[in-house]
């Protein structure tokens, strides 16, 4: 069930990414581009992703089981501090120079796009690199 | 500001945007996990992966399927292929940026979906610092490629 409810989710994350033109990297740095002509869209969908997502999350956060009656593993809200700030600022910058980020970049993979498979391939290798070598404390994720 | 206003799109913006939310709300309601791609997909590859995890690989599975049923289908996915040019340096570029996208998301411990949205949405002042600071280089970046070299 939880599995089936996971395929579900995966499957409607697609859609939403494919509707809203987030898995077009094109799209995405004309956000991300505030000289040029600039395209305001993904702040709304920032916007509405965040709106729906609301409320559901504060119900399942004050849970201690989840509908499925199985342990809730959601993260409190915490501080930042410097891991974040790095890793954040780092991901931005390969985000700027190709505007992809993992899941657009999936949707771009499964559509069989090759500028996309080339940055899975480099996007695994520095997630392999991050497990292996950065990985002093353990990710809040 | 220059608003591109042909190329803005907010009722399907909005629209897409509530569903990625609903996708994050039924991971938490259902399995209480957030939906955060880099995430799932870097404790998929972790030495020692969950034993629970499954539902990692059903969630991608959803995700990469949906795009290659849609592609299948004719459907524009994932807006037009970007064009590799000749020579090493247009193959590197997708590849070095995915690098520094796998390993930044894992350091700081997610990215535009775990962060962006899952953060966000429960008022997290670490997700908040999180989306500042790659928006801000993000924003730096576009600007150094695109308008100092020209690109």
């Amino acid at each position: 069930m939880a599995n089936l409810l996971s395929l579900l989710a995966g499957a409607v994350f697609a859609v939403g990414l494919i509707v809203s033109g987030m898995s077009d990297p094109a799209k995405v740095l004309a956000f991300l581009d505030l000289a040029g002509r600039w395209d305001p869209s993904l702040a709304l969908v920032m916007l509405g992703a965040i709106g729906v997502a609301m409320l559901p999350y504060r119900f399942a956060m004050r849970r201690r089981r989840t509908l499925l009656d199985t342990p809730v593993h959601l993260p409190p809200p915490a501080p930042p501090d410097r891991r974040v700030l790095a890793g954040a600022a780092v991901f931005g910058v390969g985000w700027g120079l190709a505007g992809y980020c993992p899941g657009p970049v999936l949707v771009g993979l499964g559509a069989g796009n090759p500028a996309a498979a080339l940055f899975v391939v480099g996007m695994l290798a520095g997630m392999a690199a991050h497990a292996r070598w950065g990985g002093a404390g353990k990710t809040s994720d | 500001m220059n608003v591109d206003w042909f190329a803005f799109t907010p009722w399907s913006a909005l629209a897409g945007g509530a569903l990625i939310g609903l996708a994050a709300a039924l991971l938490a309601l259902g399995l209480g996990r957030v939906a955060g791609i880099s995430g799932i997909l870097g404790q998929l590859l972790a030495e020692r992966p969950a034993r629970d995890g499954a539902w990692r690989f059903f969630f991608l599975l959803g995700l990469v399927a949906t795009a290659g049923a849609g592609a299948l289908l004719g459907l524009p996915v994932a807006g037009e292929a970007p064009v590799l040019r000749e020579g090493a340096a247009a193959w590197a570029v997708p590849v070095v940026a995915g690098l520094l996208v796998g390993f930044g998301s894992r350091l700081g411990g997610g990215c535009a979906s775990g962060h962006g949205v899952c953060g966000l949405a429960r008022l997290s002042p670490r997700s908040l610092a999180a989306v500042a600071g790659f928006m801000g280089t993000g924003f730096v970046t576009v600007f150094v490629v695109r308008h100092l070299l020209g690109g």
